[in-house]
């Protein structure tokens, strides 16, 4: 049995260099949309101990003096870099699960009597570099909460091929002795102070508690942390991705927004784009919640947050209702006085676009409820937004402070790379 | 110049909705004859890349290739899984920059300029050169 775990280095500052040969060896790091934290850090950049999410104002004057570089976020750019990792992943193995972004679980099973895997994965991992230049390392190992630890030995003791493979008892039962609890899959701070408590402080402590014990003291979710680690595989690769149970579009905002009509057309374009994803899924929603809040940091101003939900009587995924609902749900929730931070739409209970159900009273609300309709204007809308609802705010997203970001190389025209 | 006729271009790169060409309206009277030959229009995508998650376009810039029919600002379709060889057009990153040139691999290695003006490029000593990929064809609008 084998798994492998494909984690791209670094991924978004990889892709930064992918079009910038001349930022070879130099710190890259990558921040968070209005350039608030650092997101992502080269290797450079955490060899000059830049923490993953501290605030950019910390660090950027020590940064930039010691000639790093620092780019907004192009999530464009990573989306069509990492479709192209997972699409050369997908030619290699016949089952593939696309984990996040950056990380990729493949099942090994079919391949092992024909291939050595290890050759295989290192084959694979130059394959990708040449393809798309992005750098990635491949953990193999009996289950997935292993392939993990993998892929932290590979960073603790700098593998030099970037591949390792655990196959046998004491190649797992080194890894595991090295491994802190914290960094083992689905162990978070909390569980990680109780663990230590009770004196389990590396991964193989974990692994050498019976299953039984674990569920009886922690929970179901932990035993089967524990029974991956001792090779039995109880989470498998799950290829076909069921369709999403909520879709979320929040921001933080470029400056704080006090007063409602300048919130209004923020979350009327948040509803837009929540109904756009909508569609693409398939689905329908009975429930629209929107939420605000100032900003935690802003400790000597006063805070407040809200959420407020709406029930829709009939299942919609047309934008106009759900412009309703979105401001209804808006208005009784906000208040003056507060400088909020934030804002964002939650679409949830959702049922398939294809299925109707009447209810049995009419909908005092009148959804609108046309699909067909949204899609023609989903179609003109694909490449570039042309038509706009009037409660949007036409000036483009919300006003977001990003001014490093690097070309849409691989999906603009008018931003691909130069060559002399 | 002789020009041969290859058939109907697609309609720029919007893949989703083609009216197939032939399509007759459904009322009366005798169908048209050729309903049956309904073929897609040809795909410029597809007849240009080959593979589609290592294939990046990048933008020429100078003259230095215009012996190899690459004109300022014409769009290079970069395919980094085909291993170039001798003569093969290349783009290569050197000294932090891509230049894209004919690979010679003889008599000695040399990145060479398709343009008398432009002198070859010889990668010395201590001096790194990162292939990129093979330029698989040339886009010049006019």
């Amino acid at each position: 049995m084998a798994i492998a775990l494909v984690d791209c280095e670094s991924f978004y500052a990889s892709c930064e260099r992918v079009f910038r040969p001349d930022l070879k060896n130099i710190p890259i790091v990558v921040l968070s949309n209005n350039d608030g934290c650092v997101i992502a850090r080269s290797t450079e950049a955490k060899k000059m101990g830049i923490a993953m999410g501290v605030p950019w104002f910390k660090v950027k004057d020590s940064f930039l003096k010691q000639k790093g570089k620092v780019f907004s976020s192009n999530f464009t750019f990573y989306g069509d870099m990492s479709a192209r990792v997972m699409n050369i992943l997908e030619g290699f193995v016949p089952k593939v699960e696309i984990y996040s972004i950056d990380e990729a679980f493949l099942d090994l099973d079919t391949l092992r009597q024909n291939y050595n895997l290890y050759d295989f994965s290192c084959h694979m991992r130059i394959l990708v570099k040449q393809w798309t230049g992005i750098p990635v390392r491949i953990g193999i190992a009996p289950t997935k909460t292993l392939s993990k630890i993998a892929i932290n030995e590979i960073k603790r003791i700098n593998v030099p091929t970037y591949v390792l493979q655990l196959s046998n008892k004491d190649q797992i039962r080194y890894a595991l002795a090295n491994t802190p609890v914290h960094k083992v899959w689905g162990v978070g701070r909390k569980l990680n102070e109780h663990l230590n408590k009770a004196k389990i402080n590396t991964a193989l402590d974990l692994a050498e508690v019976s299953p039984q014990n674990i569920r009886r003291k922690f929970s179901v979710v932990l035993e089967r942390t524990v029974r991956e680690l001792r090779g039995e595989r109880c989470l498998s690769i799950e290829d076909d991705v069921s369709s999403k149970k909520q879709i979320v579009v929040s921001r933080s905002f470029g400056e704080r927004v006090s007063n409602l009509e300048t919130l209004k057309p923020i979350v009327s374009n948040f509803a837009v784009r929540a109904s756009e994803k909508l569609r693409k899924e398939k689905q329908k929603c009975s429930k629209v919640s929107v939420f605000v809040r100032t900003s935690p940091f802003n400790k000597n101003k006063p805070q407040h947050s809200d959420l407020k939900t709406i029930s829709l009587l009939t299942p919609t995924n047309d934008t106009r209702d759900i412009l309703t609902a979105a401001k209804k749900a808006l208005v009784p929730i906000f208040r003056s006085g507060y400088d909020y931070a934030k804002a964002g739409i939650l679409l949830s209970k959702f049922s398939n676009e294809d299925s109707k159900q009447f209810s049995l009273f009419k909908d005092p609300n009148e959804p609108k409820e046309n699909t067909e309709f949204m899609k023609y204007i989903d179609y003109m809308n694909a490449f570039e937004t042309q038509i706009y609802f009037a409660s949007q705010n036409t000036k483009k997203w919300s006003p977001m402070k990003q001014n490093m970001t690097s070309p849409k190389y691989t999906t603009n025209w008018y931003e691909l790379p130069k060559v002399n | 110049m002789k020009v041969n006729y290859i058939g109907k271009i697609s309609e720029e790169n919007l893949p989703a909705i083609f009216v197939p060409y032939f399509l007759e309206s459904v009322h009366a009277g005798f169908p048209s004859p050729a309903s049956d030959y309904i073929e897609s229009p040809i795909d410029l995508n597809k007849h240009l890349i080959k593979n589609g998650a290592a294939t990046f376009l990048v933008r020429a810039q100078g003259q230095s290739m215009v012996g190899s029919g690459i004109t300022d600002q014409a769009v290079l379709i970069v395919d980094r899984s085909i291993k170039p060889s001798h003569n093969s057009i290349i783009v290569a990153a050197i000294d932090g920059e891509f230049v894209c040139k004919r690979l010679k691999l003889k008599p000695r290695m040399c990145l060479m300029p398709d343009n008398p003006e432009y002198p070859p490029i010889f990668i010395n000593h201590g001096q790194e050169l990162e292939i990129v990929g093979t330029v698989t064809a040339a886009i010049n609008k006019f």
